[in-house]
């Protein structure tokens, strides 16, 4: 079992922040990697990329946003609760370099992804660029901790509730415009991910990005999670998550994250659960 | 004395095909005690018993058969349990056939003595209702034994260690223990409550079992020593599913037959929405393969809804890997075979999802390294063949997960570990290596009876040095 020793509803309840006991996990984690999670015994295996990790406590923290039922039951473990599976680390670390001026970008929870990678990057001195964005200023996570983690905070929201008015794409092309960006590291919703790519593509800058396709054992054996990286299949749970964000085939990733949307659907309204 | 009475091969009894296509309950139903008893009796306790021979891990088998028509039932599980750790799940999954059965003297005139039923009569009789006495165990030795994975290989090594007074503890990847028993072999073939419970067996004798450990990420091998473990055997089976390498495999609804089991056996996904995890429950299924995953795969899906199910294999029926048993099973339920049709693309709609498999014939030719005749093209042969499910199961390889993360371990050219065939040894020292890691896919028994070479190999390691 794995005990919650903290716990924070981080926006309203939708996105909620959990430190959990796994000592083991924490003396091995590295940034980018991630861990499976099973809430009780009819759970699901869901993956999530651990936001941090503090190998002295032994604990290690995930962030995630409630979008269905597991997510939902995950909400309803407290303080001194524990979820009943957690494995990992799993997949490749980040591979951190030194290279100069470095851009990273956020979006939704991709930001407590981001936000281990971003400080780490900067530890080794990069010059980072932080660009995060969201919905609405009320659904921003970790501001506090990107503005330290980075050189430069940038914040976007959609309805312009704070920060720039609009997305990550526009205030990254102002980066980008000034030049001498290195590399760009973009985790967030698809979307956001595939258009980032599209545009430093365009700038020629290497890019960056983290996978979640939807998994089953993720060890390599079921191959649940494979994504057409330059025309070739790779399993994102043992070759990732993190890939070249320009030989990403997005569309087809997008098409296999909706594989089971009518059962989601039943599955939470079954449990009662709400979102 | 009397001649003895001819007695008949005891029939076990099935759930009648129509009937089990639609549930997931096991279908052979096991031997009643008397008929048991009578099968027993037929058994003529030859002096160089060739069964014995033909078993991976040198069950005594008159020995037990004896016991059983004896009516000695406890006595006759402690007599397989000297060899067998597992008997309730051999009893099931051994392909009797080619092993104990297939050098039966009985079976030379007749059919042979049902010996796997047996096995199976009283193992389970010794878990439903026995006595719980465990067998005899070494004193402690200090020495302490890591074994990865809990697979077959994993599960006789840890049972033959822990008799022998070495202190056991077995890793697990998933986050439930038995490896392929668990994630790969459907509920109808082997009930997961019987591997659980041969676990809780080994558990009972003292070998501790960790699940939710990766060894090669969440422990290495290296660090396993530096925690005090003396030795090291690597069970980890071959978990790497192998894909067609034709366009649209990843449509969705495509799957390996890895994810297709495992969504089904260790996530409970026929249980859906009691257990959290989906599955895609297909009406119109085609699996490619025609091992026993394949079989398992193609009933899987008629017991998930699937009004047709159809495997499709590129060789003809005479190469068809499976036991015979199992194609047989198949065909009773309904699943139809398409012989010598290679699958060269698929085709899906708009939202992605699979709609249908290119299939080009073949005809047979020379024979290929296998000593099978190899399926040669018919050109121009090119047919569509509509499903909305596709699972693929045309084999796995080694997955490198933890070989990758291991240094100084030799491999072979396909990456599988090289490990001495008398010992289980690999080039590093203090690591042994068995099962399908080492040989590939294969069967339960022969990965334990690796494990059993192995066992053996470690236990003298720990008595007298490497």
């Amino acid at each position: 079992m794995f005990k919650i020793v903290e716990r924070e509803e981080m926006t309203g309840g939708t996105v909620i922040r959990n430190e959990i006991e796994a000592p083991l996990i924490a003396r091995k984690a590295r940034p980018g990697q991630f861990v499976i999670l099973k809430a009780n015994e009819t759970g699901e295996r869901i993956p999530l990329t651990m936001a941090d990790t503090n190998p002295e406590k032994g604990t290690i923290t995930i962030i995630y946003m409630v979008v269905g039922k597991s997510t939902a039951l995950f909400r309803e473990l407290k303080v001194g609760d524990a979820y009943q599976d957690i494995i990992g680390p799993l997949g490749a670390p980040t591979h951190l370099e030194k290279v100069g001026k470095v851009v990273c970008v956020g979006g939704g929870t991709g930001i407590a992804v981001l936000h281990p990678i971003t400080r780490a990057l900067k530890e080794i001195g990069n010059d980072v660029t932080c660009i995060v964005g969201a919905r609405s200023k009320d659904i921003l996570i970790m501001e506090d901790e990107m503005k330290n983690a980075s050189n430069d905070l940038r914040i976007c929201t959609d309805d312009g509730s704070y920060g720039h008015h609009g997305f990550v794409t526009d205030v990254l092309k102002e980066v980008l415009e000034k030049g001498d960006v290195k590399l760009v590291v973009a985790i967030g919703p698809v979307p956001m991910m595939k258009f980032v790519s599209k545009m430093t593509k365009e700038y020629n800058v290497k890019t960056m990005v983290s996978l979640n396709p939807i998994m089953v054992d993720g060890t390599g054996m079921c191959g649940c999670c494979r994504v057409s990286v330059g025309g070739e299949t790779k399993f994102a749970c043992v070759d990732g998550p993190e890939f070249d964000g320009h030989e990403v085939d997005y569309d087809e990733l997008m098409l296999r994250l909706l594989a089971y949307r009518e059962d989601e659907k039943r599955s939470l309204e079954e449990s009662g659960l709400q979102l | 004395m009397a001649k003895k009475e001819k007695i008949d091969r005891q029939i076990m009894p099935e759930q009648a095909p129509y009937i089990r296509a639609k549930n997931f309950e096991e279908v052979p139903l096991g031997l009643t005690q008397e008929a048991a008893v009578k099968e027993a009796q037929r058994c003529m306790q030859c002096k160089k018993p060739a069964c014995v021979e033909g078993c991976p891990v040198g069950v005594d088998i008159p020995g037990f058969i004896k016991l059983i028509a004896e009516e000695k039932f406890v006595k006759s599980i402690r007599k397989i349990w000297e060899k067998n750790a597992l008997p309730a799940v051999c009893g099931r999954v051994c392909p009797q056939e080619l092993q104990c059965e297939g050098k039966c003297i009985v079976g030379k005139k007749g059919d042979p003595v049902a010996i796997g039923n047996l096995e199976r009569f009283v193992a389970d009789k010794e878990r439903i209702s026995g006595t719980g006495e465990l067998p005899p165990k070494a004193a402690p030795t200090g020495k302490k034994v890591a074994v990865v994975g809990s697979g077959p290989s994993g599960l006789t090594v840890a049972g033959d260690l822990t008799l022998k007074g070495h202190q056991v503890t077995v890793f697990e990847a998933f986050h439930k223990p038995g490896g392929v028993l668990v994630y790969g072999i459907p509920e109808f073939r082997l009930p997961k409550d019987i591997v659980f419970s041969e676990v809780a067996f080994l558990e009972k004798l003292g070998v501790t079992v960790n699940c939710n450990a990766v060894v090669g990420r969440t422990v290495s091998v290296d660090e396993l020593f530096e925690e005090g473990y003396d030795a090291v055997y690597i069970g980890v089976g071959a978990g790497l599913p192998r894909f067609l390498n034709v366009p649209g495999e990843n449509l969705v609804g495509l799957f390996s037959a890895n994810e297709y089991l495992t969504r089904s056996n260790l996530m409970k996904a026929y249980r859906f929405p009691e257990y959290d995890t989906p599955i895609i429950r297909g009406k119109n299924v085609i699996t490619l393969g025609a091992g026993n995953v394949a079989m398992d795969s193609a009933r899987t899906a008629l017991r998930l809804g699937a009004e047709k199910s159809r495997i499709v294999y590129r060789r003809s029926r005479d190469e068809v890997p499976a036991r015979g048993a199992e194609v047989h099973h198949a065909e009773e339920e309904g699943v139809e075979f398409f012989f010598l049709t290679s699958p060269v693309e698929f085709k899906g709609n708009d939202q992605g999802r699979v709609t249908g498999m290119v299939g080009l014939k073949m005809e047979l030719g020379e024979p290929d390294d296998s000593g099978r005749r190899r399926p040669v093209p018919i050109e121009g042969s090119e047919f569509e063949l509509e499903c909305d499910l596709a699972i693929v199961a045309v084999g796995a390889g080694p997955n490198p997960l933890l070989t990758q993360a291991t240094e100084g371990l030799a491999l072979n050219r396909w990456d599988y570990i090289l490990a001495d065939e008398a010992t289980g040894k690999t080039s590093k020292k203090g690591v042994w290596a068995g099962g399908d890691i080492v040989t590939g896919s294969a069967t339960v028994i022969l990965a334990m009876g690796a494990g059993r070479i192995a066992a053996d190999s470690i236990h003298d390691y720990l008595t007298w040095g490497w």
